[in-house]
């Protein structure tokens, strides 16, 4: 499903975050991407969704046997890939469900689909709806427009339930979330594991983990993954803290 | 341009004398020759057959804008304007017209096509010299028997005048006087023709009333006039312009709106001004020079006025209210845009007479390429104007680096149990909510026109509804290729 080869990355003023990253996510697993502050995991999502402000410099990318890194931002959406932001953003006057029903047609139109009328639409917002437990209050509101935190959090999984993507990213859409909210989001990706998707959960704390049970763990420092490993390995850097990282062989 | 008065304007004419035979241009001929002085207006009367006091009100304002100088305090970049080598009247024979849609820009007639204009339409917008492009003769005159079972007038100005004659003389220049401003003043002199509307007391105009259904009853031109009465208690909506792109060979348009509302009327007025705006260099662009204002002249009345700017190369308008009755209400609901080399200078003026009077400004502005927008809005609380309200709320939405947003309020008060409010934002759009938009599917220029859309909601859900599906798609158009 997705390839990642040496990848490195720069930002604007010219530092180096991702120095060489090496990473293979079949279709039906679930990765967990965890690292100290600044180790580059915000990079490594931003530049898999495309987003402007990063250079890279070396490496490849590649998603569903092509190349990742060639197609524009709403290609790649288009494509199946989906990123859960840390920070959603906030689109004044834009109503969430209208919102929501032309990022889904756009989505369906690539997938060669039929748009969906606003009575089917309605219909499959209310099944997705009732699993997320998300009130119909939110979705009448402008996109993310005076939303509460774990509201925000909770939309960005909401959306990804409907547009159904191929590869699901999360940057750390845990963080700030009380635990009734979180356990919500982990209901939510739980709900959304499938065989034919992938999913790259990035997380700074080891909490979410204890209700998404990852297949696979990777530890990024630096700009490059220094340890790879099953769920256990989380539940270790948790007991030990990122200070483990400097016994790692770099 | 005062210099350039010439020995036309001579001692007969200005005495009167020569209404009837002292041109010094053929009344035979079918245009009038470039320049202004008195004949031109004279002739412009003959020609139209109008009345003597029209002739005097228009030599009256004809006066009047000779001692005037065209207003500089607007923020617009003004090429000089030639006033004397204009032509002020001509048949609406034109040879410079293109004889079929082949002839026509064809980037225009992708515009057409995305905005979805009928097939049927597009000729006549474009200008084609075709008589009867519409098959609407009959539509019109449908809805003018059921107006006029009614009671309401609905004609051209010329029409009004000839069949209406007192009322058009009760009210016409009552709200924007023939010396009010250099192109009203202009406008007075030598208006072409134009829209009359009078609905008569306790009726409720049962259609949206719409130039639409007029436009091959009269070709307006540059120089339109439109006065709308609503006598007490009557309520009436009506929509000016058009989505499309208009082309016109004249750069010059100056046109004037009166709107008079008495005790207990209503008076909600439309527009989408969509005029040709140049190319993307700003070459060949309408100059749209507007004097709109509304009267509500008696208790409870109510002006509206709602505006989507989106088209000319300059846009000088200042749609007003006022307020001389008590509890009267006046709302500016506005928004415009300027992209490539576009300059807005545009806002509201609200002057508050009465007691409990009410006025609500809501603008947005929106500049994208190298366009240049200001808003320039009045408030003004007169003495007598005890708990007079106002609000302001003024924003400005930027695209891009190299265009500039405005903002000029000016506020009056002389009566201290006012309240007036006034509120302006200007923001970017920013890369956040592209990416944010591009990520879930979005197109640029799809995810563009949704972040903008949403900036203009409170506007665009005070038009009519069959008009804002058209205005979304309008603001779409008017902003492609300012990303990317």
């Amino acid at each position: 499903m997705l390839e990642i080869t040496n990848l490195h990355a720069r930002i604007a003023d010219g530092r180096e975050i991702l120095r060489g990253i090496d990473l293979s996510v079949a279709a039906g697993e679930v990765h967990a991407i965890m690292g100290p502050n600044g180790s580059g995991k915000s990079t490594l999502a931003s530049v898999l969704a495309g987003r402007d402000g990063y250079d890279v410099t070396e490496g490849s990318v590649t998603y569903q046997g092509r190349d990742l890194l060639a197609l524009s931002p709403d290609e790649r959406a288009r494509q199946g890939v989906f990123l859960a932001f840390q920070y959603p953003v906030e689109i004044p006057g834009v109503n969430n469900m209208y919102f929501l029903r032309a990022a889904l047609n756009a989505v369906r139109r690539a997938r060669g689909q039929p748009d969906l009328d606003a009575g089917q639409f309605l219909k499959a917002v209310r099944a997705k709806l009732k699993v997320l437990e998300i009130d119909d209050d939110l979705l009448q509101r402008a996109v993310n427009v005076g939303f509460s935190g774990g509201e925000k959090k909770r939309n960005e999984i909401f959306q990804m339930a409907m547009l159904e993507p191929k590869l699901a990213i999360l940057d750390e859409t845990d963080s700030g979330l009380d635990i009734d909210a979180l356990r919500l989001v982990a209901k939510g990706i739980n709900t959304l594991r499938a065989p034919d998707r992938a999913m790259l959960v990035i997380t700074h704390y080891q909490r979410l983990l204890d209700h998404v049970a990852p297949d696979r763990v990777h530890v990024l420092s630096e700009g490059r993954i220094v340890m790879s490993g099953d769920k256990s390995l989380a539940t270790e850097l948790e007991k030990r803290g990122y200070a483990m990282l400097e016994d790692a062989p770099a | 341009m005062n210099s350039s008065v010439t020995a036309q304007t001579d001692v007969r004419s200005l005495t009167g004398d020569g209404y009837k035979y002292g041109f010094v241009t053929d009344i035979e001929s079918e245009s009038a020759p470039p320049g202004l002085n008195e004949d031109i207006v004279r002739f412009i009367s003959a020609k139209k057959e109008e009345p003597l006091w029209l002739l005097e009100w228009r030599l009256e304002a004809y006066r009047h804008w000779r001692k005037m100088e065209a207003p500089e305090w607007a923020k617009l970049r003004i090429a000089p304007i030639d006033y004397e080598g204009a032509t002020y009247y001509s048949a609406p024979k034109r040879q410079n017209a293109p004889k079929s849609l082949d002839e026509v820009d064809p980037e225009l007639l992708r515009t057409y096509e995305k905005l979805g204009i009928p097939l049927s339409e597009r000729a006549a917008l474009a200008g084609v010299a075709v008589d009867a492009v519409f098959d609407s003769v009959s539509v019109a005159t449908t809805f003018k028997k059921q107006l006029g079972a009614l009671g309401i007038i609905f004609c051209s100005f010329g029409e009004a005048v000839r069949e209406h004659g007192d009322l058009v003389r009760k009210y016409l220049g009552t709200v924007v006087p023939p010396g009010d401003n250099f192109f009203a003043a202009l406008n007075s002199a030598v208006f072409s023709d134009g829209s009359f509307v009078y609905v008569p007391p306790g009726v409720r105009c049962p259609m949206e009333l719409s130039t639409y259904f007029r436009i091959n009853a009269a070709k307006t031109g540059q120089f339109e006039r439109t006065l709308i009465v609503a006598d007490k208690g009557s309520h009436v909506s009506y929509l000016e312009g058009c989505t499309a792109p208009q082309r016109d060979e004249n750069q010059l348009h100056a046109a004037v709106v009166e709107l008079v509302a008495l005790d207990d009327a209503q008076i909600k007025y439309s527009t989408v001004q969509n005029w040709y705006p140049g190319d993307a260099e700003g070459k060949g662009g309408i100059y749209n020079f507007v004097t709109k204002r509304g009267a509500c002249r008696g208790v409870n009345a109510k002006i509206s006025w709602t505006q989507v700017e989106t088209g000319s190369a300059i846009t000088w308008k200042y749609p007003s209210c006022i307020l001389e009755g008590d509890n009267s209400v006046g709302e500016f609901y506005s928004v415009a845009i300027t992209n490539n080399l576009q300059q807005a200078d545009t806002g509201t003026k609200m002057i508050h007479l009465g007691r409990n009077t009410r006025s609500t400004i809501i603008s947005k502005g929106i500049s994208a390429g190298r366009g240049q927008n200001t808003y320039r809005g009045l408030v003004r609380i007169q003495p007598k104007a005890a708990n007079a309200r106002n609000y302001t709320q003024c924003d400005s939405l930027l695209i891009g680096h190299r265009c500039g947003a405005h903002t000029i309020p000016y506020i009056e008060v002389r009566n201290p149990t006012a309240r007036v409010e006034h509120e302006a934002t200007t923001s970017k759009i920013s890369d956040d909510q592209m990416f944010y938009c591009r990520q879930r599917g979005l197109s640029p220029e799809d995810a563009l026109s949704l972040i903008v859309n949403g900036f203009c909601k409170e506007v665009l859900k005070e038009l009519p509804m069959e008009f804002a599906v058209e205005a979304q798609k309008l603001l779409a158009v008017s902003l492609e290729g300012s990303v990317g």
